[in-house]
């Protein structure tokens, strides 16, 4: 009896967010956008039980959001790494060598095309048509922060200063 | 009546208001709040700023406050702008009075900047803007920055405002023009005003916006939208993001007028998610435009209601299509429907709905405020007022720049942009070797074409188009087959799925392309290419599909030598194509000190100490570690 409770507690909380999402998107079908970017910020990623449960809640059918989920780039069925480094892969970068910082990236964190997240979920690198940035070409996004005039030797020097931090966070 | 007097703005009200309370402002400095800037630690620089000048006793405001009791005060206003366009020379700092312009501040450089010029006025010359083209003269501010004084800012013009402040932006005629637009005209006028101006849209179909405007007004509708297309997905373009993150009440207003225009009562501005500054700024302005009083029920007094929503793409460069626009904003995989019924029509959720992009209605204000017939004393006959552009690559001078139609290609690249640079980042004299306009839906323009004006009918004649104002310089040594593969993989990969001429056909020519890249190819690939690419371009649905070949074609009627050399003589005339590569140690330079032979992870070079080394061709994977051994440069060919 005691496992149950707990097992019905813990999907509850689980699923707050998500619900107070949905309430303040109206349960919209025409909010679905939205509402799916939110769930994302919430859980890190879409995952197909949290698919399925937002269709029901709007009341489409389940493949309509899968649909929407894997049409949109920003969209992710897997999980992502805590540090999201997006890289851009936009005219003026490409023009300026922004594949030498992709090598110089999956070389340190051992990640291939095939590979995007490291196993410690840590990062997960991936490229980006173009950040809009490009007057500081190459360009590379860590999270939020956005840094300019990138080479292969900085994108080391900006990981390492993450992992130094993450250790030190970890002690 | 008590209903409409509750939104009424006063816009002279607030205009008088604001200047008194600007009274006290003695100086004025303003740190560029773009991304570009921003990355850089511009808003660092404003903090340490502030600081630096509160500890030296000097009366630091953060924003114009209503001013009480009258006090005489000497204030230094420190304001954030939105993207001011020089990028590469960023943070950018800004000092009125005196029009001072300080690049590449750093924190470090402010203690000197509070002592030196803020208390004493001094000029810290190692952070003005050199002009190398021109003796190396140190200029203090941008009328003397080649850069800036050869263009023509109109859009751009309120990049120095804060865009936080609606006052400021009232104070300058904004708003204005929409309520002129709200109590003095009707829609049709409104409509008439906009066509007599003669603006096009700018967001690369180069539509006449008045007449997209009277379409719309004549199909009949309570309810109808107004759409600000903001999914500036172009790579290597950033002025609608500049636009958006530094004039928002600009697109506000702009959407405003569209909608006394065409009869809506909504509108939504759709912003890509890539852009989270113009999302955050965008919805800032919403939210003060509406506390102002200049955006919601009743305006001016009025019964002409207007509501803005702001709504993020999710990474589709496909959304930038109008009808995919629509179905994203429907909250549906953004597919493209086919055209007609067109917007103007049946658009959002069936109904009328305008779509413009966001200098397209950045520029409408103006035209309002100042009138039609200003604005077409700018630019050419059929291409009236300006453009701006993102001038990125291989230029010394790399950033945001606003120009008149009718501006040649040579002024852009070599008196604007400061001329092409190589891939060591100097300026070289003859390195030009061709211009992408128009992003990955548009084509080259070569040497041939410097003078040439760049308007919408002049460009079309040579194969290319304004698009939406992304121009990317390419010197010498880059190879224009990678460059035209690259604009391949990024259609075919963007491409939506729904028809099989741009589905299936951008794929097959991604895969001739790397044939060609890779040394597969034969007389038949360019054949087959170009047949391909037509196909692609009559049966796509949508304008992803019928522009996506032409970077492919424009590249293939310019530079059709370089494609035949991969081709017929499997050789990369600039060596960027690694499969085609063919190095070889040069005989007269080799000195036989055997770095190359001990570096060479597959042993393909051989040789004895002091004696010249051979290079088995066959054996070598053209890793390029031999050539990085070489302290002798007896390696070429990779």
């Amino acid at each position: 009896m005691q496992e149950t409770m707990e097992t019905t507690q813990a999907m509850i909380d689980h699923l707050a967010a998500v619900n107070k999402i949905l309430e303040k998107n109206n349960y919209s079908e025409g909010r679905l956008i939205p509402i799916l970017q939110e769930v994302q910020a919430v859980y890190k990623y879409l995952s197909k039980d949290m698919i399925s449960y937002v269709a029901t809640s709007i009341g489409v059918p389940p493949s309509r959001v899968y649909g929407v989920a894997t049409f949109y780039a920003h969209f992710s069925m897997q999980p992502k790494g805590k540090y999201i480094v997006k890289l851009c892969d936009g005219t003026a970068c490409h023009v300026k060598k922004s594949h030498g910082i992709l090598a110089a990236l999956y070389k340190k964190l051992k990640l291939s095309d095939e590979k995007r997240t490291t196993d410690d979920q840590l990062f997960t690198v991936e490229t980006v048509s173009c950040l809009g940035a490009c007057g500081l070409a190459p360009v590379m996004l860590v999270n939020d922060s956005v840094h300019g005039q990138m080479t292969p030797e900085k994108s080391d020097e900006i990981l390492d200063a993450i992992l130094a931090e993450e250790k030190a966070a970890a002690k | 009546m008590t209903t409409a007097a509750v939104n009424s703005a006063d816009l002279e009200a607030i205009v008088a208001e604001f200047k008194k309370n600007y009274e006290n402002v003695k100086r004025r400095i303003i740190i560029c709040g773009g991304t570009g800037c921003v990355a850089n630690g511009s808003f660092q620089v404003r903090d340490a700023l502030a600081r630096e000048l509160e500890k030296a006793g000097i009366d630091v405001i953060l924003e114009i406050k209503k001013e009480e009791h009258g006090e005489k005060k000497e204030e230094t206003y420190i304001s954030k702008s939105g993207c001011q366009g020089f990028c590469q020379m960023g943070p950018l700092l800004h000092i009125e009075p005196g029009d001072i312009l300080y690049t590449r501040v750093r924190v470090s450089d402010v203690p000197e900047i509070v002592e030196k010029t803020l208390r004493h006025g001094e000029i810290i010359d190692r952070l003005l803007y050199v002009d190398h083209q021109n003796h190396n003269c140190l200029c203090k501010g941008d009328a003397e920055i080649p850069f800036y004084n050869r263009q023509k800012r109109v859009v751009l013009a309120n990049c120095r405002i804060e865009p936080g402040d609606v006052r400021e932006y009232i104070a300058r005629g904004g708003y204005f023009g929409a309520r002129k637009a709200i109590l003095e005209m009707s829609p049709e006028e409104v409509c008439k005003t906009a066509i007599e101006s003669g603006l096009r849209g700018r967001g690369g179909g180069g539509f006449p916006t008045g007449l997209k405007w009277k379409f719309t007004l004549a199909s009949k509708n309570a309810k109808k939208y107004v759409i600000c297309n903001g999914d500036e997905g172009d790579p290597g373009a950033f002025m609608d993001r500049s636009v958006m993150e530094g004039n928002p009440h600009a697109v506000i207003e702009g959407m405003m007028i569209a909608a006394r225009g065409i009869g809506a009562d909504e509108g939504y501005v759709y912003v890509r998610a890539e852009y989270p500054l113009a999302v955050e700024r965008m919805n800032a302005a919403v939210k003060d435009a509406e506390a102002a009083g200049v955006l919601g029920k009743n305006l001016f007094g009025s019964d002409f209601n207007f509501k803005v929503t702001v709504m993020e793409g999710a990474g589709a460069f496909v959304c930038g299509e109008e009808t995919a626009l629509i179905a994203s904003i429907e909250g549906k995989r953004g597919m493209p429907r086919p055209k007609p019924p067109f917007p103007a029509q049946s658009g959002l959720w069936g109904k009328p709905t305008v779509i413009n992009n966001v200098e397209t209605l950045a520029s409408v204000p103006g035209i309002f405020y100042k009138g039609p017939a200003q604005y077409k004393s700018v630019g050419t006959e059929k291409s009236p007022g300006t453009k701006t552009f993102a001038l990125t690559g291989h230029v010394a001078n790399t950033g945001l720049i606003e120009v008149p139609f009718g501006t040649t290609l040579r002024e852009i690249v070599y008196n604007i942009g400061g001329g092409v640079t190589n891939n060591a980042g100097e300026i070289t004299k003859d390195d030009f070797k061709a211009v992408q306009i128009g992003g990955p839906s548009g084509g080259c323009l070569t040497p041939e074409m410097l003078d040439l004006p760049l308007d919408f009918d002049s460009l079309k004649t040579v194969g290319a188009m304004v698009g939406s104002g992304g121009l990317v310089v390419m010197n010498k040594e880059t190879c224009i087959v990678k460059i035209a593969r690259f604009f391949m993989q990024f259609t075919q990969n963007e491409s939506c799925g729904k028809c099989v001429p741009c589905r299936e056909g951008t794929r097959q020519m991604l895969a001739l392309l790397d044939d060609i890249i890779e040394g597969r190819a034969d007389r038949h690939t360019l054949e087959l290419l170009e047949e391909t690419a037509r196909a692609v371009q009559i049966g796509s649905l949508c304008g992803l599909g019928k522009t996506a070949p032409n970077p492919v074609l424009s590249t293939l009627r310019y530079f059709r030598e370089e494609y035949e050399a991969h081709v017929l003589k499997k050789s990369c005339p600039t060596g960027e194509c690694t499969a085609l590569a063919r190095p070889e140690i040069l005989a007269d330079k080799c000195k036989g000190c055997t770095a190359c032979l001990r570096k060479c992870p597959v042993g393909a070079i051989t040789g004895k100490v002091k004696e010249v080394h051979v290079l088995d061709a066959d054996k070598c994977i053209k890793c390029g570690a031999c050539k990085a051994a070489c302290k002798f440069g007896a390696i070429v060919g990779l």
